[in-house]
Parts: C-alpha cells; structure tokens; sequence
C-alpha cells in the first residue's frame, strides 16, 4: 500500500508536469495565431512598435557588438593554435567566416537578445500583469495581443536580422584583427579567404551567397521565438514580484533551449532545400 | 433614501444579472451558483471575507473570466455567451477601478485618463485634454498639478482618483470598483467613498463596489451582498444587515 502511495505520488508528478506542459504549448500556439492575425488586420500601434523597436533593436546594439567582436577574436586565436601546425593560417578567414555566418552569428545574436531584451519584456508584460495593467488594458476595450504582443514581435522579427548581419560583420573583423596583428596575415589576404568560403556553397539568385540566405533566415525564426516566449511568460505571470522573476528567468531559458533545437532542425531543412 | 431606491427600481430592468453562477478553479469552487441583480443608477457592495470570491465577481461582469455554469447579463447582452469582439465591445459600457489603480506605468495622468478616448476616438488632442481635465476635477484633482506627472510620482489616494477619472472618462452606465479604499489612511478612504457617493448622484451612474471594508460600505451602498463560502448569504439595505441574525452576517459585523 505504501509502495504503491509512493509510486502514485511519483507517476503523479510527472503527469502533473506534462499537463502543465501541455497547457503551456497549447496557450503559446493560441499566442502566435492572434499575433499572427494581429500582424495583418487592425487596429495597428505604429508608435508602440518604433518604441520597440528602439529598446529591442538599438538597446542591443552594444551588446551584440561586444558578442561579435570576441567571437570572431577568439574564434582566430583558436584555430590559429590548430592551423599554424600545418602552415594553414592563410584559412583563417574561411574558418572565422563559415562558422560565424552560418551558426555563431545568428545563434549567439538570438541567445543574447533574449536574454537582454527578452527578459526585459517577460519581466515588463509580467509587472504589468500583476499589477493589473493588462486587465485594465481589456476593460478598455484593448485587445492586449495587439497592443502588447504585435509592436514586441515585430520589433523582434525586424530587429534580429539586422543584429545577426552586425554580430556577422564585426566577427569578421574581430577575427581579423587577431590575423593581422597576431598572425601577420595581410586583410585583403584574409577576407579573400572568408569571401570564398562564402562563395564555395554557392549563391541564390547568382549573387547572394547560400550560407547569407542561410544566415538571415533563422534570425526570423529566432526573433518570433525570443518575442513570443517572453510575451507568453509575461502575460501568465502570477503571483506577485516573484512571479515576474520567475516569468523573466522561465522566458530566457524556455527561449534559448528552443533556439538552439530550432537551429539544428532549420539548418537540416535549409541545407535541404538549398543545398543539392 | 435606499430603501426606496430599491423599491423603485425593482420594477426596472437590471442592469447586470447575474444567474446561478458557478465557477471553480481545479478542485476549488469559488462561486457555487450565485444571484444579483443590480438595478440602474444604484451602488451595490459585494462584501466578504478575503478569498471570498468578491473580486471574481467582477472579472465575470467585466468577461474577463468566464463562468463554468450560468449568464452573466449586462446590460440585456449575455457576457458568457458573447464573442471576443462584443465582449471588448460591451466593456465601453463599462469603467473599471482597480485595486491597486492599475495605471499604465509608462504614461503621464494625462495620456492614463485619456487612455480610452485615444484609443477609440478621433478627437483631436485638445479636446481630449480638455475632458482629462474636466475628469481630474470631478475626482477632486487638480489637473495642471498632476496631468504631466508619472504614476510613481503619485501618493496612494491620488492614484485611486486618477484611477477613477479613467474609468469615468468615456461616461460610462457601469462603475466598477475593486477595494476602493484598501491601503488607504481613514481620512482618505472617507473622500473616496464621498467621491463615489458623489458619482452616483452627480451622474447616475451604476455602480459595484467590491470592499471587504464594513463601514464604508454601509457609508456608499443602497444594497449590499455579502458572499461566503461561494453564496449570497445575505442580500439587502445595510439597515437590514444591522439587524439580519443570520450568523455569519454577526459574525462579520462583530
């Protein structure tokens, strides 16, 4: 009887976990279909978005510069170790400019947005959840999604291309930074060789290297998941100041653990579909 | 006075009905099949211990929630049964006061008490600072003091009025208020409930007042519910209630 009380309480709280996760992805899934309606259909709020877009888009700016910056340093100085056994140092710049354009730079772009402006607007929707702002909102006839939710993800989905190609641009740099004063490799000689890596997976529409595209389309991606995951742990928050601590902390975790899954399987797709 | 307001509003239509309302969250019941009605140009206090299930009442009328069984009537239109649309749109019938006066921290008095006209209104910028103003004086403020400040700039007494003229700013039928005076000093809590009384003279409106607060709700109310234990254990004038041996009505006099 024991034993069974015990194994009870045991299967009970993992099928209490799995409901609550259920209900979690069910409310998500509802978010993103009236974001997604709201997105397109009005009443629009054109001056919450610019707001936004200021606070997600250049509040990042520094951020995402000092990301890129070191990512490219240290990626350089890395292989540097690796290649200078076999005299390879020349193909730095492939190294730096593949990896960064095609994983670092959108990846890392997303996991730092999220967890600046991300937490920022989880820990925002959620104080104002607690503090009743998002009832009053509807009583006045608002509809919060549009308000609230359409100028955050908009902002996100403008903002994070624009970030990646940053985070991308000063990489590239940084890395060669490190090749010209430590490794004594000439610029042109190391952005020749970041080019052809560019080159090497071919172009889109002849001009636009594969791995760009490739690169520009998972900032969307991770934009949508980085606005939609604060906005839901925002707008459910519960239970006082504490609950917009665990709703900015839930909203950072939740979001970088999907964009890192999504990343993986978009990149299987995008190679799929670009790549033959 | 009250008891003849209700008496001459008992012959007309209510302006919120409530029907045989539950409502329970999980394995709790919160409202276990309870009636009102509130009639036109009255104030009605929902009294009750905490926990009582008073606030939720409110968040029913105002469709925020939704019951499990029964209607919620307001103003002839069923709110249970009514689509997100005319939910939202049933709400411009209505002005709500919070708790905590829930102004929208990013924004001045100004653009809070406006809220509601910017949104669904084209007038042009003056004319709604005009009517701020106007709304700021009837609650008692005075409007080139505060209409530029921030909300964290306010005392506790200041937000609830300015909570006030946002609710009243598009001349709603229906005032809600959600413990009007929690929080507040004696003396304060006496001009709210002044100001509440004044509403309902100066413009008719109905009103629902959530209070766990005995004595002003028997300063505001021409009726009062008390809710226990998800039932109406008591509905009438706070005369009656004075003198109602109904034990837990006692025991919450007491």
């Amino acid at each position: 009887m024991g034993i069974l009380d015990g194994a009870s309480s045991l299967l009970g709280y993992p099928a209490a976990r799995l409901k609550l996760l259920a209900w979690h992805t069910q409310e998500y899934v509802r978010l993103a279909g009236r974001a997604a309606v709201g997105m397109v259909s009005r009443p629009f709020y054109p001056r919450d978005l610019v707001v936004q877009l200021d606070s997600v888009g250049v509040g990042s700016l520094g951020i995402v510069f000092l990301t890129g910056l070191f990512t490219g340093m240290v990626l350089a100085l890395q292989s540097a170790v690796e290649m200078e056994q076999f005299g390879a140092t020349i193909y730095i710049g492939r190294l730096v400019g593949a990896s960064t354009v095609r994983e670092l730079g959108p990846v890392l772009t997303a996991l730092m947005v999220s967890g600046r402006a991300g937490s920022g607007i989880a820990a925002e929707l959620g104080a104002m959840k607690v503090t009743e702002q998002i009832d009053a909102l509807q009583t006045m006839g608002v509809d919060p999604v549009r308000k609230l939710v359409v100028p955050r993800l908009l902002a996100c989905l403008i903002a994070l291309p624009v970030l990646t190609v940053i985070t991308d641009l000063v990489a590239i740099g940084g890395g060669m930074l490190i090749a010209v004063v430590k490794l004594d490799l000439t610029a042109d000689l190391y952005l020749r060789s970041v080019y052809q890596t560019l080159a090497q997976t071919g172009f889109v529409l002849r001009y636009i290297p594969i791995d760009f595209v490739m690169g520009l389309m998972k900032p969307l991606f991770f934009g949508a998941i980085i606005a939609l995951t604060a906005c839901h742990f925002g707008i459910r928050a519960g239970g006082g100041t504490e609950g917009v601590g665990r709703a900015a902390t839930g909203s950072v975790v939740v979001a970088s653990v999907l964009i890192l899954a999504t990343d993986y399987f978009l990149t299987q797709i995008l190679i799929a579909l670009l790549i033959q | 006075m009250s008891g003849a307001a209700g008496a001459e509003t008992a012959a007309e239509k209510p302006v919120i009905e409530l029907c045989k309302v539950r409502l329970g969250f999980e394995d709790r019941v919160v409202l276990d099949g309870i009636d009102l009605a509130v009639y036109p140009g009255e104030t009605v206090c929902i009294l009750g211990g905490s926990g009582a299930g008073k606030s939720t009442v409110l968040r029913l009328i105002l469709g925020l929630i939704q019951p499990d069984e029964g209607e919620i009537i307001v103003a002839g239109r069923d709110m249970s049964a009514a689509s997100f649309e005319e939910v939202l749109e049933m709400r411009r019938e209505m002005g709500m006061v919070f708790q905590g006066a829930a102004l929208f921290d990013s924004l001045t008095v100004l653009d809070n008490v406006g809220f509601y006209l910017f949104e669904h209104t084209r007038l042009p910028e003056s004319e709604i600072q005009k009517r701020v103003e106007n709304a700021l004086e009837v609650v008692d403020l005075e409007p080139n003091d505060v209409m530029h400040l921030l909300p964290s700039e306010l005392s506790g007494g200041m937000r609830k009025r300015v909570g006030v003229a946002r609710a009243l700013i598009h001349e709603p039928r229906l005032l809600l208020y959600d413990e009007p005076t929690s929080g507040l000093d004696p003396i304060t809590t006496r001009t709210i409930d002044d100001l509440i009384r004044k509403l309902q003279r100066k413009l008719g409106v109905t009103s629902v007042v959530v209070t766990h607060d005995l004595e002003s709700a028997f300063r505001i109310a021409d009726r009062v519910a008390l809710l226990y234990e998800g039932e109406i254990v008591f509905e009438g004038d706070p005369e009656e209630m004075r003198h109602s041996d109904h034990p837990y009505v006692r025991e919450f006099i007491a």
